[in-house]
């Protein structure tokens, strides 16, 4: 929650970053959500390695429930993947709100290309909270050390839950995956301030087992088109009638 | 196939690149959408349907350790954890430790 102020330094840019990450409420979020998913990559069957890697390669928590879960349950590789690819629908407006906050007179694409991939939920929320109070110059560094905070606490937390799941007794073990459900619906709730963010939220959550309990195929997808479309048809139609 | 090379596989294939693709789309074709135009709104809304999706399926058909623990405790523990982050300010911290308190004395309670 510090407010970061003038850096001298790219250096000391990247490392108000990383201060900033470590002790923004974030970082309790992400703890959790990884202990988490270390104890859920740990049931269905994955390594700890595997897991660190999917959290610097794939880093979008929802993303990697999804491909644990259905990969672990034994969905096919193009169910899962399509399943994981709409989930990740959102981090494209994400980038795209960013972006522009980072880019500068002199800036390269390349230098674009690590906070391109660093977009997520987290840093995305605090950089543009945090990113308008900083030189446009010392922004990109920022942002890398704001995600690179995020990461190593996402990577050692997923070590952490992923050991805690195999010694601890069912009850704590049960505790532990319930940390991801419950801090994806409370952020969610919370980063939902449009009507429409929350109906889809609702409706996601009443749809998503009704088709899982039928069997429908490709359910996650189902849900995301009927339950976000519904939503959006719902918005539309409170516009137009106010 | 190497079994051992699978997950990994699996890892790149279904897991990476489904998901860094809507980031470089963001990157490269993006600059003239903001954050109200309509597919924006109505993308965000399909994905936040789809997160609450996975957030059901989690609590209502969990794996491991949490199937272990009876539904009613489950979803009560939600709805707790839910109704409290509303309470406190609007605080996710709050919310996540009054589900997971919920949860380990309801499942004290009623898993013996």
């Amino acid at each position: 929650m510090s407010a970061p102020g003038t850096f001298n330094s790219t250096a000391a840019a990247f490392f108000g970053g990383v201060k900033s990450a470590w002790t923004s409420v974030f970082f309790l979020v992400l703890a959790g959500t990884y202990i988490g998913m270390g104890a859920l990559a740990h049931d269905y069957g994955f390594s700890s390695w595997w897991l660190a890697l999917s959290s610097i390669l794939v880093w979008a928590a929802p993303a990697q429930v999804i491909l644990i879960s259905s990969l672990g349950l034994g969905a096919t590789p193009i169910e899962a993947a399509i399943a994981v690819g709409l989930s990740a629908i959102r981090l494209f407006p994400m980038v795209v709100a960013l972006l522009p906050l980072l880019r500068g007179p002199g800036t390269r694409l390349r230098d674009l290309l690590l906070p391109t991939h660093f977009t997520s939920v987290s840093m995305w929320v605090e950089s543009l909270r945090l990113l308008p109070g900083l030189p446009r110059e010392r922004r990109i560094a920022f942002c890398n050390g704001l995600s690179v905070g995020y990461q190593g606490t996402a990577v050692i937390f997923g070590f952490v839950g992923f050991h805690l799941a195999a010694g601890l007794p069912p009850l704590f073990a049960g505790a532990l995956l319930f940390l991801t459900p419950m801090s994806f619906l409370i952020s969610t709730a919370r980063n939902a301030r449009q009507m429409v963010d929350r109906l889809a939220l609702a409706l996601g959550l009443v749809i998503g087992p009704l088709l899982t309990f039928w069997h429908v195929g490709l359910d996650l997808m189902w849900t995301g088109v009927v339950g976000g479309s519904l939503a959006y048809g719902i918005h539309r139609l409170r516009e137009a009638t106010r | 196939m190497s079994s051992a090379l699978w997950p990994y596989l699996s890892l790149v294939f279904v897991g990476f690149l489904p998901n860094e693709i809507w980031r470089v789309l963001g990157l490269v074709l993006a600059r003239g959408l903001n954050e109200d135009s309509e597919i924006v709104v109505w993308s965000r809304a399909v994905a936040t349907a789809i997160l609450a999706g996975v957030i059901a399926q989690l609590i209502l058909f969990p794996a491991g350790a949490l199937a272990g623990i009876p539904l009613s405790v489950r979803v009560g523990a939600a709805v707790f954890g839910f109704l409290t982050f509303l309470a406190v300010k609007r605080s996710v911290f709050a919310g996540v430790l009054a589900g997971e308190v919920a949860l380990l004395a309801g499942g004290f309670l009623f898993a013996h």
